[in-house]
């Protein structure tokens, strides 16, 4: 079981993804954004960071990327792909999920332990039940979640919201929406149930001492581990 | 060449006939820029280097001291921190966001000039009052330029300060330190060695921009013309720094490099004649070969250009392929542009003439001197006459300290630091918000402690005692998350040197830098002068910014400020009736005057290496620097982070006032869940220590004097600097 930390130029927190992947018991390794194939991975992620510096959106350049056709075969054959903030923005472009992430309402980077709230959704892709509040860190300036013309609406039906943001009580307010998403709306999934894209950094939360000191990431980054062993069986 | 050029280019007529002197021939017109820019006060150190010579820069961890890129310390397991704080003061006024951004970008590719991985960052800011819109515009532009560049580049920044003051209002300070950890077998010089060697200069294309920056923006007072003088603002490219960065780390890990310097001030000009200068080589640049951003570009604008993202790379001819390779991989720009050669002279041409062609050593090392006039000013004595002990008292503490919490040099800095990546690297075990911010070195027990202090109204009364205050205070607080200090850095943010009495203020505070440091054995291993800091008439205070690092041994044993309810709350230290240059007495009356807090260097020891002791022996929960506000606003912020209240019992023999809001040095509060211990391990250190309390509860009580919900405190604390910035 190999998990594929794609590192573009510019990334930033790919090596945090690789340390949090270990840290869990788990394997992990770069892949190069000018790689041809992800190699003999179980499962992917896109990191954090400003790929290619982000100066045009969020993402835009990336989905180019040379490596960037391997990684759409592999989410569209089933394999597990978790993208985190960056991650997030460069799946949404890539086409493998719903919506876009644009600049926060506030108009400010914010970086803060986020209370998010578990959604009913369609696919086990975090160790956490319905309606459990995780605490994860967002760091970021384009996070506001808005979703693509076909609506909220239906992201609802097909159970494709996984993460709202809350405070810690599991209460959307205008104070726990860190970058005025659409619906508090922090992490979604594609309709198969196999790509997850999320503004808050679970890899920033597996060792309580560390960082936010909270260790509820391990559920995100856990639950891809396992379904990385799943997908390596199959 | 005419000496009328030269003077606008910052040269005096002494100084151009000393280049004169040393060429035996006028220079040419690339030639007297360089000099302009190498000579510059910035380039130069020339009205400081004789005071900066006093300070002690050895000790036993002590791995490189002042003179290269940055300091360098051993932390043990073969690894080393390397660190510098520098200042990017005028470019933040005149562009806030682009100043204050390519002041971190430039303190990085310092770091990365040692061969070491960028880690930290700290911000200590001055600005003036945020009641004004300019300021508040300031602010805004610095505080969003650190977060762009900063968070594109993937460097936590886990620290810093930022305070308020009017002496600030013309002249804003943006002092950015970086911190980096490294292999000690990869430590990287920043020199040229080795005849036949290349120079590869890295990154970005070379244009225009930041030309004079050194001469016209950092080396002059600013008068009414400063917007004319935005052009000589660089522009950053974080992206291009990143990719620079990897590159840069990546040649080292390979073992391909010679030397490495970044190009900043005075660009490649300074870059070339000063790892030349080191090495005791001659350079042969060709200036053909610098990559530009636009044509027609002149060869003093080529060398003089301080284009952000630039780095460079000494190799072996052998290895220049190799290092190429690495840097097409990373898409950075990298091309050969200088050849090693004997004899010690920077010999430069363009379009195959010879423009430039001089001894390095003079553009680096053999600057001019100045012994500049130095004066203790008159008007310091009606200062210090100016006894805050005779202001009115409050007539309600509680109100007065809830003042207090909401005043801008002591409310929750949480605005600004939310807009700060605190925690990528996953290294930081506490970030912005407590006394240092505390850093794992990974594959280490071992953890860093980080501090920047330095307290203006304190050295404008005082300079010597001030300066003094400031290392004194930064090691405090990294002893109170349980760290040993092992070294400083700083920044010496001063007016106009040309001025007596700041040259007097200069040479006090570093002699202040000076004692405290050897009383307290942490060496200077570097740092930056900032003059000129003038708008006007108006001098800033003497604001020298000590950087701190300390090491803890075991990084499970760290303490942070946070109560737990139940304890016993222990004040270290005495307080005395010492409110000169307070927080309370600019807050309530604002009054800056009297003397400072006295100082016992000794004492100050024995109290730093107990918080340290109390901490590796487990004896303590928490521990708090009491400074700015004094003991109440101690006990407040202990209160705010844990939302655990008190009660305490206030000290008889003092007015209460002057209790609460002295802001005697060399104490600490700390809580533990039981004194006795702690009093013992005080006693046996010679520290005075008294029960002040216990915790529990949603209140902050202190017997007869306030009685403060925990909720009211937190707001106002927490709502100073939203309703004053928005």
């Amino acid at each position: 079981m190999n998990v594929g930390v794609v590192q573009f130029p510019g990334s930033n927190d790919e090596r945090d993804a690789v340390w949090a992947v270990k840290h869990l018991g788990g394997e992990a390794e770069l892949v190069w954004h000018g790689a041809d194939s992800l190699g003999d991975v179980d499962a992917v992620i896109l990191p954090g960071g400003f790929s290619y510096g982000d100066y045009l959106r969020c993402g835009a350049i990336a989905r180019f990327a040379k490596v960037m056709p391997a990684v759409v075969e592999f989410a569209r054959s089933g394999g597990p792909v978790l993208g985190i903030c960056n991650g997030f923005q460069i799946l949404c472009e890539a086409g493998l999920l719903p919506g876009a992430l644009t600049r926060n309402q506030a108009l400010k980077f914010v970086c803060r332990p986020q209370p998010i709230r578990v959604e009913k959704s369609i696919s086990a892709l975090v160790d956490a039940g319905e309606g459990e509040i995780l605490v994860i860190p967002v760091k970021h300036g384009d996070g506001r979640y808005v979703p693509d013309a076909r609506g909220l609406r239906h992201l609802e039906d097909s159970g494709q919201i996984v993460f709202r943001y809350s405070d810690l009580e599991g209460r959307s307010t205008e104070g726990s929406n860190p970058n005025g998403a659409t619906d508090a709306i922090a992490g979604v999934c594609n309709e198969a149930g196999n790509v997850l894209g999320m503004m808050p950094h679970p890899e920033h939360a597996v060792d309580p001492t560390v960082g936010f000191h909270s260790g509820d990431g391990a559920a995100v980054i856990g639950a891809l581990l396992k379904r990385a062993v799943r997908a390596s069986i199959a | 060449m005419t000496v009328a050029q030269a003077a606008a280019l910052g040269l005096t007529e002494d100084e151009y006939q000393r280049i004169v002197e040393t060429l035996s021939r006028e220079p040419t017109a690339a030639e007297l820029a360089m000099y302009g820019a190498m000579w510059s006060e910035h380039c130069s150190y020339k009205s400081s280097k004789i005071y900066l010579k006093t300070l002690p820069t050895e000790g036993p961890r002590v791995v490189m001291g002042p003179g290269e890129s940055a300091g360098i310390i051993d932390i043990g397991d073969g690894l080393v921190a390397v660190f510098k704080l520098e200042s990017h003061n005028h470019p933040s006024f005149v562009e806030p966001v682009q100043g204050a951004a390519t002041g971190v970008g430039g303190i990085v590719r310092d770091i990365i000039s040692a061969g070491a991985r960028p880690v930290a960052l700290l911000d200590p800011l001055r600005f003036g009052m945020p009641d004004e819109w300019l300021q508040r515009h300031l602010v805004s532009g610095v505080v969003a330029g650190i977060s762009q560049y900063g968070n594109s580049i993937g460097i936590p920044t886990i620290g810093g300060e930022v305070k308020f003051d009017p002496c600030y209002r013309g002249n804003p300070l943006v002092n950015v330190m970086c911190l980096g950890i490294g292999e000690a077998a990869h430590v990287q010089r920043a020199r040229a060695e080795g005849t036949g060697n290349v120079a590869l200069l890295m990154g970005s294309k070379t244009g225009r921009d930041g030309i004079g920056g050194v001469s016209v923006l950092a080396s002059r007072p600013f008068d009414a013309e400063a917007e004319a003088k935005r052009p000589s603002v660089q522009v950053g490219d974080p992206f291009t720094e990143k990719v620079v960065i990897e590159a840069c780390l990546e040649i080292a890990r390979r073992g391909l490099l010679v030397g490495l310097q970044d190009l900043g001030g005075a660009g490649l000009c300074c870059a070339t004649s000063e790892t030349a200068s080191r090495g005791m080589v001659g350079l042969d640049l060709d200036l053909d070969a610098v990559p530009l951003r636009e044509a027609g570009m002149e060869p003093f604008e080529i060398l003089t250009s301080e284009s952000q993202e630039r780095m460079l790379a000494i190799v072996r001819p052998e290895d220049v392929e190799q290092a190429l390779e690495i840097c097409r991989r990373w898409g950075v720009l990298a091309t050969q542009v200088a050849t090693v050669t004997t004899g010690g002279n920077l010999t430069v041409t363009f379009h195959g003439d010879v423009v430039a062609d001089v001894p390095a050593r003079s553009l680096a090392d053999e600057g001019p001197t100045y012994h500049r006039p130095a004066a203790r000013p008159e008007w310091i004595d009606e200062l210090r006459a100016r006894d805050p002990l005779t202001l009115e008292a409050p007539k309600d503490l509680g109100e007065a300290l809830l003042e207090l919490l909401g005043s801008p040099n002591i409310c929750s800095k949480r605005w600004v630091y939310q807009q700060y990546d605190s925690i990528v690297q996953h290294n930081t075990l506490d970030g912005p918000g407590g006394d240092a911010a505390v850093l794992r070195i990974e594959g280490t027990p071992r953890a860093l402690a980080i501090s920047t202090d330095g307290n203006g109204r304190l050295c404008q009364l005082d300079p010597r005692l001030g300066a003094q205050l400031a290392v004194a205070e930064a090691a405090r607080n990294v002893a109170c998350s349980g760290a040993r200090p092992v070294a400083i850095t700083n920044c010496l943010n001063f007016g106009n040197p040309e001025h007596a009495d700041v040259m007097w203020q200069f040479a006090e505070a570093v002699a202040g830098i000076g004692d405290a440091c050897i009383a307290l054995g942490t060496p200077v291993t570097g740092g930056n002068v900032s003059f000129y800091n003038q708008t006007g008439e108006t001098q800033i205070h003497p604001t020298p910014v000590i950087g701190m690092v300390g090491i803890l041994e075991d990084a499970s044993k760290r303490v942070g400020i946070a109560w737990s309810a139940g304890h016993d709350v222990v004040l270290l230290g005495e307080t005395r009736a010492e409110l000169g240059g307070s927080e309370w007495a600019w807050v309530a009356h604002e009054h800056l005057g009297g003397t400072p807090p006295a100082l016992d260097l000794a004492a100050e020891k024995r109290l730093i290496d107990l918080l340290a002791e109390l901490a590796e022996r487990g004896l303590i929960a928490s521990a708090h620097d009491c400074s700015e506000g004094g003991l109440g606003v101690t006990l407040a912020e202990c209160a705010i982070a844990s939302a655990v209240g008190a009660t305490i019992d206030p000290e008889s023999g003092l007015a209460p006032h002057v209790w609460l809001f002295s802001e005697s040095a060399s104490r600490a509060v700390i809580s533990a869940v039981s004194a006795g211990p702690v009093l013992e391990a005080a006693k046996a250190a010679g520290v005075p220590a008294r029960v002040l309390g216990r915790t529990g509860g949603q209140r902050l009580t202190i017997e007869g004097l306030l009685d403060l919900g925990l909720e009211e405190i937190g707001q106002t604390y927490e709502g100073g600097l939203p309703s004053l910035l928005g």
